[in-house]
């Protein structure tokens, strides 16, 4: 099943606001190869923009695990809770 | 600003359990919640075990929402299609006292939180705590984020989960690493119930769970899990964050890798995915439990690294850590003296109680697996490579295959490095 299919089953309040800042974009274009966070986040956040030589993040469909803060190499992620009541909200938890 | 005995930062079991106790001893306590209700952000495999629940509310089984009574465990080794597997069915724990239940935590925690309710616990939600307010260095109260949204406490208990913002925040804690958590992704996938029972040997309403090793998180340093629910499976991998990185795995090509094994397959047939779950499990072990205390805080659950995953005991000890402190806040409140020192009785009980020994007791577990990352990848195809020569009946005398087994072995593994995985094994777990 793709996640993309997933991530259809599941429940969100939006924020208008981002709960999730890439702290130096530099970092990623200039020193990181590898781009780890475009695998290791559970619901795909993070992704490379080849055009725009950034990396892109779709933080409505955050599942809040934190995944993203800890396995940064560069600690370049600054990721928060939504605001109260905002973000993902789960049926069966 | 309002004033409370205890406020309670974070509405899972932790956070409503220690509101539990501080009510009950009397004292003016509120729980703040990030979510729309206690339950919505919290997310757990599903095992909960009965006796550590019914410290906190007593005969909990009359009416919490359960899913089924766990009358079996299994243990399984997946090494590429194959599978090796060991279990214990024990039917009496399908009836009172119990022995673990699966749940879902959202209708779980609603519940519990009912329960914090009727012993006069204060609940707010939609709100999340930015951080705690210091008259110098002695903590008065917590920040949240609405319009005047300042509180004062006495005591603050900090049940904020695994991502421990407030703890390091207030120098108690040191920030996660990629060692000390593992990312765990789950589906909840709907079957009807007599296909459940089928598929996994039960009668009606009793549950089952499996535990795998090995494949089942390619190898890497994790557990992937099986657990009946009345009307679904929860199927669950969780891996620790390095080697996941390392080996550039993504949590749902771990889940989906499991959900292809043929055996895992056929449990799951024809079920349909409800919900896609991710969360963080406090991996750090007993050298990385953060400072517990300080004046006027106390630190439980995830947030204190409180969990012994060989065990699956994570939400018992968040709800036992938490009763105690709340036990603790109000003592000391009542004693009128909630200074380092009073507070630090909350560590002694801890000690005294299963959760801090238990933790103490496998405190070798988490490096000897992170110094030998090639055992659950190793041992497992060693094992079933061992069964399939032994059960293979091929008209070789069964001493050949003997031999045949110990030279493959040996191979894979010199007697040394056996001995070394034994001795490490054993003082680990033992």
């Amino acid at each position: 099943m793709k996640l993309d299919d997933k991530l259809f089953l599941i429940r969100f309040n939006t924020d208008k606001l981002s709960h999730i800042k890439i702290a130096d974009p530099q970092v990623c274009l200039m020193q990181c190869k590898d781009k780890p966070c475009t695998r290791f986040c559970p619901s795909h956040v993070y992704d490379w923009d080849e055009e725009e030589k950034r990396i892109s993040v779709g933080y409505e469909g955050c599942l809040e695990c934190g995944t993203c803060r800890i396995g940064c190499p560069y600690g370049n992620i600054d990721w928060h809770y939504p605001r109260g009541g905002f973000g993902v909200s789960w049926k069966n938890g | 600003m309002q004033d409370f005995d205890v406020i309670v930062i974070g509405g899972g079991p932790a956070g409503l359990s220690a509101a539990i106790s501080a009510a009950n001893a009397g004292m003016k306590t509120i729980v703040i919640e990030r979510g729309d209700y206690p339950g919505t952000k919290n997310v757990m495999g599903g095992i909960l075990y009965t006796t550590p629940t019914a410290m906190v509310v007593p005969e909990f089984w009359q009416e919490a929402p359960l899913e089924r009574p766990i009358i079996e465990q299994r243990i399984a080794m997946l090494s590429g299609e194959q599978s090796i597997m060991a279990g214990y069915r024990e039917p009496e724990w399908a009836q009172e006292p119990y022995n673990a239940h699966s749940v879902f935590r959202v209708p779980f925690d609603r519940w519990l939180a009912k329960q914090a309710e009727k012993a006069g616990v204060m609940i707010v939600t939609e709100t999340l705590v930015e951080d705690l307010l210091y008259d110098g260095e002695d903590i008065i109260g917590v920040r949240t984020g609405r319009d005047e949204g300042d509180l004062g406490a006495k005591v603050v208990i900090l049940a904020e989960g695994v991502n421990n913002f407030l703890a390091v925040k207030a120098g108690l804690a040191k920030p996660l690493r990629a060692e000390t958590v593992a990312v765990t992704v789950k589906e909840v996938i709907s079957l009807p119930k007599e296909k459940i029972e089928d598929r996994f040997c039960l009668e009606e309403g009793q549950g089952a769970t499996i535990e795998l090793y090995g494949d089942s998180t390619a190898g890497m340093m994790g557990v992937g899990f099986i657990y009946t629910n009345k009307e679904s499976i929860s199927l669950g991998v969780g891996a620790l964050l390095r080697p996941l990185i390392h080996e550039e795995w993504t949590p749902n090509d771990l889940i989906e890798n499991l959900k292809a094994k043929p055996y895992v397959k056929r449990l799951l047939q024809g079920g349909e995915t409800k919900e896609y779950l991710a969360h963080l499990i406090p991996e750090g072990g007993y050298a990385n439990v953060p400072k517990l205390y300080r004046q006027g805080l106390l630190v439980v659950g995830d947030t204190a690294m409180l969990m012994n995953s060989f065990n699956r005991e994570g939400s018992n000890f968040a709800m036992i850590s938490g009763k105690i402190a709340g036990e603790v806040a109000a003592e000391n409140i009542q004693n009128g003296d909630i200074s380092h020192n009073a507070m630090a009785v909350y560590e002694n009980r801890l000690k005294d109680s299963f959760i801090m020994q238990d933790m103490h007791h496998y405190r070798h577990m988490a490096k000897f697996f992170e110094d030998n990352p090639h055992l659950l990848k190793m041992y497992p195809e060693v094992v079933s490579k061992a069964m399939k020569m032994y059960l293979t009946v091929d008209g070789v005398p069964k001493k050949k295959h003997q031999k045949d087994i110990m030279k493959m072995v040996f191979e894979n593994r010199s007697k040394r490095g056996l001995i070394k995985d034994a001795y490490g094994a054993w003082r680990a777990l033992l």
